[in-house]
């Protein structure tokens, strides 16, 4: 059970909800935007987080589009893990998806939740990053569209009163040449050890992470290394791993030497892959 | 719903009943069927979304009741355990002695018909994503999954 009251909305609008939040905002009601509710649930069953006022944004028709818009894929902040794996539209993302949680939660958690959640991992993204996806932003000064490797910076970097509306993804990367692979501890269901997205465009390979470092990246850093072809794939590899945007780090989930000996596995295995 | 700013009564329509709920906007919606409505067939495990044992289906779809708030489930079907007349995955966990100690098998049962609705012909990769969802401490998922399997594929489902 939930240990503190809080008020509940169900928007009809992009401009309605904005309205709520600012309203709700000024009468220190410390609002929320939810989607799938997954995290505020469980975290405000623990007494995690404290809100007045939820404000669900998942009955906005924008918010609930998944579909072809001219030469971009649509996906609303409010379509499920689950929808997207059955639409199968942007696979990538399908197979990406489909190792958040479980199933069922799946069933449950939204895109735009996983983009915003506090959980570190957010493996949503990692696609959306190799994409050059654009995000669909509304808040109190209006609706903008960002490059998602502009506003993702370790996590979203929203401001108060924004939320997620879309993730646009060009047609064009739905089809490039792709690899995904989560390792876990233990089970298929858990925390990834590490979670790594890539994708082949042109004769460059892009890559994304998950549970490398306390956040997910794409690092064009690593990826100059990785595509360094005047050097072996190991070589190539080994440099990359050098340059981590940040510290792998020693948890639960393995140390940071175990970590860095299965990344540099993989990319090995996903470099001869994709340039197989 | 537009909004609920406090304690109300909510209509849900459960196992095809239109049924009020006096509930708190946070009260989850697994607190509303077994608090305010009596049905105690989804089980409260974790709480938290990973043991599966609160699961029931919304809109056909398996949903863990815990991490679902009751006010979110307005305008929507939901189907418990009890909304199940004798079901063939039903008669397919006695069949296969499916469980041990039972605590799980209504989260197991309402994610298994919820494949069964989705997917009747849900590959075994399907059928393993799917079910990973549950946990049964007693350890039966190699006859759950027999149950399942004599399910899905036939024309009974």
């Amino acid at each position: 059970m939930i240990p503190f009251d809080f008020e509940y909305y169900l928007p009809g609008s992009v401009e309605h909800a904005i309205q709520q939040f600012q309203n709700l905002d000024q009468q220190g009601k410390n609002p929320m935007y939810y989607g799938g509710g997954t995290e505020i649930i469980s975290m405000a069953r623990m007494a995690n987080i404290s809100t007045g006022a939820v404000i669900d944004i998942k009955d906005i028709p924008q918010c609930k589009v998944l579909e072809f818009q001219e030469d971009h894929l649509v996906i609303g902040a409010g379509v499920t893990l689950t929808q997207i794996h059955e639409s199968n539209l942007y696979p990538l993302l399908a197979q990406a998806g489909a190792r958040v949680a479980d199933h069922t939660i799946q069933n449950k958690i939204t895109l735009g939740g996983n983009l915003c959640g506090t959980i570190i991992y957010r493996e949503a993204v990692l696609p959306l990053l190799l994409a050059d996806s654009e995000v669909v932003l509304a808040g109190p000064v209006g609706c903008k569209t960002l490059p998602i490797n502009q506003i993702f910076k370790e996590r979203m970097q929203l401001n108060k009163g924004e939320f997620i509306v879309q993730v646009r993804t060009l047609q064009s990367f739905l089809s490039c040449p792709y690899v995904h692979v989560k390792r876990t501890k233990e089970d298929k269901i858990h925390y990834p050890l590490l979670t790594i997205c890539a994708i082949q465009v042109g004769n460059q390979v892009r890559t994304a992470f998950s549970g490398v470092c306390d956040f997910p990246f794409r690092s064009q850093e690593m990826e100059s290394e990785l595509n360094n072809s005047s050097l072996t794939v190991e070589q190539r590899v080994d440099n990359a791993i050098t340059i981590t945007p940040g510290l792998i780090p020693s948890n639960l989930e393995g140390s940071a030497g175990y970590r860095k000996f299965i990344l540099r596995n993989l990319l090995i295995s996903i470099l001869y892959t994709l340039e197989a | 719903m537009e909004q609920m700013l406090g304690e109300g009564l909510i209509e849900l329509k459960v196992n095809g009943e239109n049924r009020k709920a006096l509930v708190r906007p946070a009260d989850t919606l697994l607190y509303a069927l077994r608090e305010r409505l009596g049905l105690t067939g989804a089980k409260p495990g974790c709480e938290n979304g990973d043991c599966g044992a609160c699961t029931v289906l919304v809109d056909g779809w398996p949903i863990k009741s815990c991490l679902i708030l009751a006010v979110e489930a307005v305008g929507h079907e939901v189907t418990t355990i009890e909304g199940l007349n004798n079901a063939p995955i039903q008669k397919a966990f006695v069949e296969k002695f499916a469980f041990q100690c039972g605590y799980c098998t209504p989260g197991f049962i309402m994610n298994c018909q919820g494949l069964i609705n989705i997917h009747p012909d849900a590959s075994d990769q399907v059928m393993h994503d799917w079910l990973q969802s549950n946990i049964c401490r007693c350890t039966s998922y190699q006859e759950i999954g027999e149950a399942i399997k004599s399910v899905l594929h036939s024309s009974e489902a």
